[in-house]
């Protein structure tokens, strides 16, 4: 699957921020420098213009129309489908379920498969790197079913403590780990191979967020062999709304609608239902059409700009970045250093709450999150009540970086470093 | 942003008034804001229906740290009745900075702890 690596000079992030549109407007009347994309991406022309043309030209009700534009509408629909499977080198379509983010699609697992397959007695395995969407759900379970949540540990640089995984596997009736293949956070990449072959010898499944994942780097689900997969469609230049949850044939196959409703049924009585075939069992009520749409829009924009380009490119500007900012006095940075690090930097300053930074960077345009990043556990791990986050994506150019350390130096300049 | 961040606020973030606690306080209650995680603890000894004493602790940005600074200056000495009356409006203009509605709650923060703790009146405070 893996697209051969072409020379990083055709990457050019200045013509790729040019696709899109919003990027060129103005904030607090500066330049912006758009520098959250782990929280959500923008979206290019092509794939606005695909929404647009949906609605416009082939929009009805998929499935159970006879006329022609329910036939686009459901043609449109199917193919956005393959699509998405072959940017995952699924080996089969139907096991790729719409749905709206990431957390439904952890929350369908959960529910679904851990119903099923969870008692009393089993373990959990979590990892203090997740997202609360990884997190919440499971606990959710565990009440249910009477199972219990183990968690891995992280080292003091965000990686997880693989001697600690191990020792849980050993010890514990494993059924299931949940983890995050990129931490939103730290930027760290876990190592998912490694992680679902020793899941797998202790006979326990993988899920993988792959929310920070998919859009940034060719990710493979027959290679890493993992189990289950959650993505989201508007952190990869694609539309809100829209997300997938992949999973085994012979796994989904096995597990209990999510929920009930139209399109998921073969046969409704007054007193049962009978269940529709993959893809639809796990797909009630009136899908996203345009958004599926818009999100095979997006897998084709990245597709073209190349998975391995676009690693190279974060690499490229992640490691700028850290250079620069480990020369800001009074600057702690987070996260990993090395091959295995993502385009996520979380950084405080002494004197300076993350979001006095964040409200001061908002001032010159720069766009960055602070707080938590919905992973309380780990900022208690790591002893912090918040950090400022800038993640970067192909539209990101050493010019919005050299935004942010400058803006940074205003925020030394308005509170000091070390005031308190 | 400079607006945001000027001199007063600095001061008060910085070096606040009535930093700490009191040993078996009348009052004390502390809150977060579930949004940023900052917390703030307030403490307060009461005497004739006053608020003799009263003292902020905790950890957040410094629109939230400074405004609580603000805060207890406004109301020490003062009826610990006059605290029901005091709106969102009434910090906000003691401020004096522009405020963007994201930052709303950490100006707040202080007031929601000080309400909660007096009349346990736990919801955001409104503006007028």
């Amino acid at each position: 699957m893996s697209t051969p690596a072409r020379s990083q000079a055709t990457f050019d992030a200045a013509r790729v921020r040019a696709d899109f549109p919003i990027l060129g407007r103005t904030a607090r009347g500066k330049r912006l420098a758009y520098l959250d994309s782990a929280a959500s991406t923008q979206k290019p022309t092509r794939v606005i213009d695909a929404i647009n043309a949906f609605y416009r030209e082939s929009n009805a009700n998929v499935h159970r129309g006879v006329y022609e534009l329910s036939e686009k509408s459901t043609e449109l629909y199917d193919q956005a489908r393959g699509r998405i499977a072959r940017l995952i080198n699924a080996p089969d379509k139907r096991e790729c379920i719409f749905v709206r983010n990431t957390t439904e699609a952890l929350n369908l697992v959960a529910n679904s498969w851990g119903r099923e397959n969870l008692s009393a007695g089993d373990a959990i395995v979590l990892t203090t790197l997740e997202h609360h969407s990884n997190i919440v759900p499971w606990q959710l379970v565990a009440q249910q079913t009477g199972a219990q949540l183990r968690y891995v540990d992280i080292d003091d640089d965000g990686r997880l403590r693989m001697d600690q995984y191990q020792q849980i596997l050993k010890e514990e009736a494993v059924k299931v780990v949940a983890v995050t293949h990129v931490s939103n956070t730290l930027g760290t990449i876990t190592p998912l191979k490694e992680i679902t072959r020793l899941a797998h010898d202790a006979g326990a499944i993988v899920v993988a967020d792959a929310a920070q994942s998919v859009p940034h780097m060719q990710v493979d689900v027959q290679d890493l062999g993992i189990d289950f997969m959650a993505f989201s469609g508007h952190k990869m230049v694609g539309p809100m709304g829209i997300g997938v949850m992949w999973g085994r044939r012979d796994l989904l196959e096995a597990m209990p609608p999510y929920q009930g409703g139209g399109s998921m049924i073969r046969e409704v009585h007054l007193d049962h239902s009978t269940w529709a075939d993959l893809p639809e069992k796990f797909e009630a009520g009136t899908p996203s059409v345009a958004d599926a749409v818009g999100l095979a829009a997006a897998a084709d924009y990245l597709s073209e700009l190349g998975f391995e380009q676009i690693r190279q490119h974060e690499i490229q500007l992640t490691n700028y970045a850290l250079g620069q900012l480990k020369e800001i006095p009074g600057i702690r940075l987070f996260g990993p250093d090395g091959e295995d690090r993502a385009g996520v930097v979380s950084f405080l300053l002494d004197g300076a709450h993350p979001h006095d930074i964040a409200s001061i960077l908002d001032g010159e345009g720069v766009a960055v999150r602070a707080g938590h990043h919905c992973a309380q556990p780990l900022m208690r791990r790591l002893d912090v009540t918040a950090t400022a986050r800038a993640s970067f994506y192909v539209y990101n150019t050493e010019e919005d970086v050299d935004q942010l350390v400058h803006s940074i130096e205003a925020v030394n300049s308005i509170f000091g470093s070390g005031a308190r | 942003m400079a607006d945001l961040y000027k001199e007063n606020i600095l001061e008060h973030y910085q070096n606040p008034s009535n930093y700490g606690t009191i040993d078996q306080p009348d009052i004390t209650y502390e809150d977060t804001n579930p949004l940023c995680g900052d917390r703030i603890r307030i403490d307060v000894r009461v005497k004739d229906g006053k608020i003799a004493e009263i003292k902020f602790s905790g950890r957040g940005c410094a629109i939230s740290q400074a405004s609580a600074s603000i805060l207890t200056e406004m109301v020490e000495g003062e009826e610990l009745e006059k605290v029901r009356d005091l709106s969102a409006q009434d910090i906000l203009d003691e401020l004096a900075i522009p405020i963007s509605p994201a930052r709303v709650k950490c100006a707040l923060l202080g007031l929601k702890v000080l309400k909660s703790g007096a009349y346990g009146i736990t919801d955001w405070p409104a503006a007028d």
